[in-house]
């Protein structure tokens, strides 16, 4: 853990009259979230790894507005948007690469109609485009043989109809993929979604992330996978409340493939 | 004297067809209450949705019993209805089983008629039992007491004796047992009526001739006034549910214009609005049915209430008050009340009342975590998540009404570009941290 990792920013890009080939969106849980920030230096340890000539906006980046919108103040949102989408045109930017599904869909099926047109990829799917390259290898490792469970993100799965890159990855680590009875197409929402991260829950029975932490700790697995910084910290509060901490990790699968070539 | 049936036939079709086409009427005029939309785009893909979805049933089968159930009274509906047809022309005309001459052909269309009648009462019988008697948590949630839950079991039984009815006709129609064409399933109820003298028959065959006929009318009818319409209105439902990928929520293009003008550093806010330009909406977001799209009103009248979207949804699995479903009913609840008011006075006079709070409470509209489940979950392409959508932009674009927490987060996106209170110049700090 002392290599240095490398993050490029697009203005160094600039200054050298270059153009990289992705740009990494980070995403403002990514930067500042602290159990987030470790997806983010994982994914860019496996960026550095393969060599790939990427960059990030840094302090010229600015939240999407997804939860803007979703919130309903669509006035912000498009704010948000057009003000991003200036920045990455003026960068003349063509493929963006994001750790959050939330800002995953927005980029890429509602920037578009604001002037904003990218080839956006969710890591998952850009690490499985590496891999089927050849540009990264993963082993299994330390993960080989666990029992394992994939929590859909939303804005991954039913939203962008992405269920399989993330399976992908996991069966490349060689571990035993124990599906939820509520998975895929059918897979229950952590509940941040919707803004919802932002605000205390209505009043009801139970609180979402708890209920679907259940249905993860069902399957006995000793690692929760997900794909989604807000998923991140709604299921490791609910394997805490669940006080299952000492024997259920949640973790990103980018952090998987960092972890297992010991990154 | 001898034309009496013929012309009570007739009066009794005219009446009931004509009723019900008023009624429908009224249904388009108050879906046309909503929003213009244009839909003409993907087209190809709409019709293959309509093929697969609608038609070939394939979101019902996700849940493989109600699935399979319902795919037989479907198919059951629509090829028994054929037999509506030789009852029609028969009706009319004074003729009996006018069809009966094409030989074997017609005992093969009966034979199937009957089999699916067995089938569907079957099926039938068993959507009760599990609505009824295994209670099944999704017809038992607090928006399905009262007539949405009679108005379940109402259509059930007109089903169940619409099929004894046909079984029952066929029995105890002496020539057509004689013939021993077709009377698959019907031969076996004959057998119940052995020792009834012939007179008899004749009377017990015409009643349930008129009742069946007189029950599908009814039955054609009620649906107006049920959530049954989904017959009818899945397939142009299903054309017009949403073909871009389900988290592509839809752009505002009049705050976009308003956006661009902000940001356009060129542009002069004094300016007289250019010739013809389009005029600012007078509101944003969705307070009550006419703000909603025709779409949306549509998807009201298409809900036959099965409760999926609320069973996957994970508000409402966590006790929230939120369900997808009661979002719905709502609508066409408050659509109908609109609709009565035009009836009444002739043109909407406001009543005082509006679909936001006086049907759909903000806590609800608050609990949605837009995860799209319900949209996914719904067997005939209903977007709840959309009208919840629109009716939080009204909440927070014109009454600044959203939660106090959300507020603080949008303020922190305002600012800072982020939903924490965290300087956006730190947003690379992550870069050296250890």
């Amino acid at each position: 853990m002392t290599e240095q990792i490398k993050v490029p920013t697009m203005a160094e890009y600039a200054a050298q009259g270059k153009q990289p080939e992705v740009l990494f969106f980070v995403g403002c849980a990514g930067s500042f979230d602290d159990r987030a920030k470790k997806i983010t230096k994982a994914f860019v340890k496996l960026l550095n790894k393969a060599n790939i000539d990427f960059a990030v906006l840094g302090t010229e980046e600015g939240c999407n507005g997804d939860p803007a919108k979703r919130a309903g103040n669509e006035f912000l949102f498009q704010m948000q948007a057009m003000t991003n989408i200036e920045v990455l045109n003026g960068y003349g930017i063509k493929r963006i690469v994001t750790t959050c599904p939330h800002c995953f869909n927005t980029l890429k099926n509602e920037y578009p109609e604001l002037g904003g047109n990218y080839e956006v990829m969710h890591h998952t799917q850009f690490l499985k485009s590496l891999l089927k390259e050849g540009r990264l290898k993963v082993e299994g490792g330390k993960f080989k043989g666990k029992k394992i469970t994939f929590h859909d993100p939303c804005y991954l799965g039913r939203a962008n109809n992405e269920y399989e890159a993330p399976r992908e990855l996991l069966e490349k680590l060689e571990m035993e993929l124990v599906e939820m009875k509520r998975n895929k197409k059918r897979g229950m929402c952590c509940g941040a979604g919707g803004a919802q991260m932002f605000k205390e829950p209505e009043a009801g029975d139970q609180d979402v992330n708890v209920l679907r932490t259940e249905q993860a700790l069902e399957t006995s697995s000793e690692i929760i996978a997900t794909g989604c910084p807000f998923c991140m910290v709604m299921m490791t509060d609910g394997v805490k409340a669940k006080n299952a901490e000492d024997n259920v990790q949640v973790m990103d699968v980018a952090e998987m493939i960092a972890s297992a070539e010991d990154l | 004297m001898q034309y009496i049936p013929n012309i009570l036939f007739i009066i009794a079709l005219v009446a009931g067809i004509g009723y019900f086409t008023l009624n429908i009427r009224k249904v388009i005029r108050n879906i046309k209450l909503g929003q213009k939309v244009d839909a003409s785009d993907h087209t190809s893909e709409r019709w293959a949705n309509v093929f697969r979805i609608a038609l070939g049933q394939s979101k019902m089968t996700v849940r493989p019993i109600s699935g399979f159930l319902h795919i037989i009274v479907y198919v059951g509906f629509i090829i028994i209805n054929i037999e509506v047809l030789e009852i029609i022309i028969d009706g009319i005309f004074g003729t009996h089983r006018i069809f009966s001459s094409l030989g074997s052909f017609y005992g093969f269309l009966i034979g199937s008629f009957e089999i699916l009648a067995l089938l569907v009462l079957v099926s039938v019988i068993v959507f009760w039992i599990r609505r009824n008697i295994i209670k099944i948590r999704r017809f038992w949630k607090s928006e399905m007491k009262g007539w949405p839950k009679s108005d379940g079991n109402i259509i059930l039984y007109f089903e169940m004796v619409l099929m004894i009815l046909f079984l029952v006709m066929n029995a105890t129609d002496v020539s057509f047992q004689e013939m021993n064409n077709g009377n698959v399933v019907s031969k076996y109820v004959a057998s119940m009526f052995s020792g009834t003298p012939e007179g008899t028959l004749h009377i017990i065959e015409r009643a349930a001739w008129w009742l069946h006929i007189l029950g599908i009318l009814a039955f054609l009818n009620y649906l107006y006034f049920s959530k049954h319409l989904h017959i009818m209105l899945a397939f142009p439902n299903v054309y017009f549910g949403k073909v871009v990928p389900k988290g592509k929520f839809k752009n505002l293009e009049s705050v976009t214009n308003e956006v661009k003008m902000m940001m356009d550093p060129n542009i002069d806010p004094f300016a007289a609005p250019a010739e013809g330009a389009t005029e600012a909406p007078s509101k944003f977001g969705a307070s009550d049915v006419m703000d909603l799209s025709r779409i949306q009103l549509l998807n009201a009248y298409t809900c036959t209430e099965c409760g999926r979207c609320t069973d996957e949804c994970p508000a409402n699995n966590t006790g929230k008050k939120l369900s997808p479903r009661k979002i719905m009913m709502d609508t066409r609840d408050r659509l109908e009340e609109v609709g009565k008011n035009i009836d009444k006075n002739g043109e909407f006079k406001d009543d005082g009342k509006q679909l936001l709070d006086d049907y759909i409470t903000r806590e609800e509209l608050w609990a949605c975590t837009t995860c799209n489940a319900c949209v996914e979950a719904c067997p005939v392409s209903i977007d709840p998540l959309s009208i919840i959508m629109e009716m939080r932009q009204y909440l927070v674009m014109e009454q600044s009404a959203a939660p106090a927490e959300l507020n603080v987060a949008m303020t922190n996106i305002e600012n800072n570009g982020a939903p924490w209170p965290y300087n956006q110049m730190d947003r690379l700090n992550w870069k050296d941290e250890k």
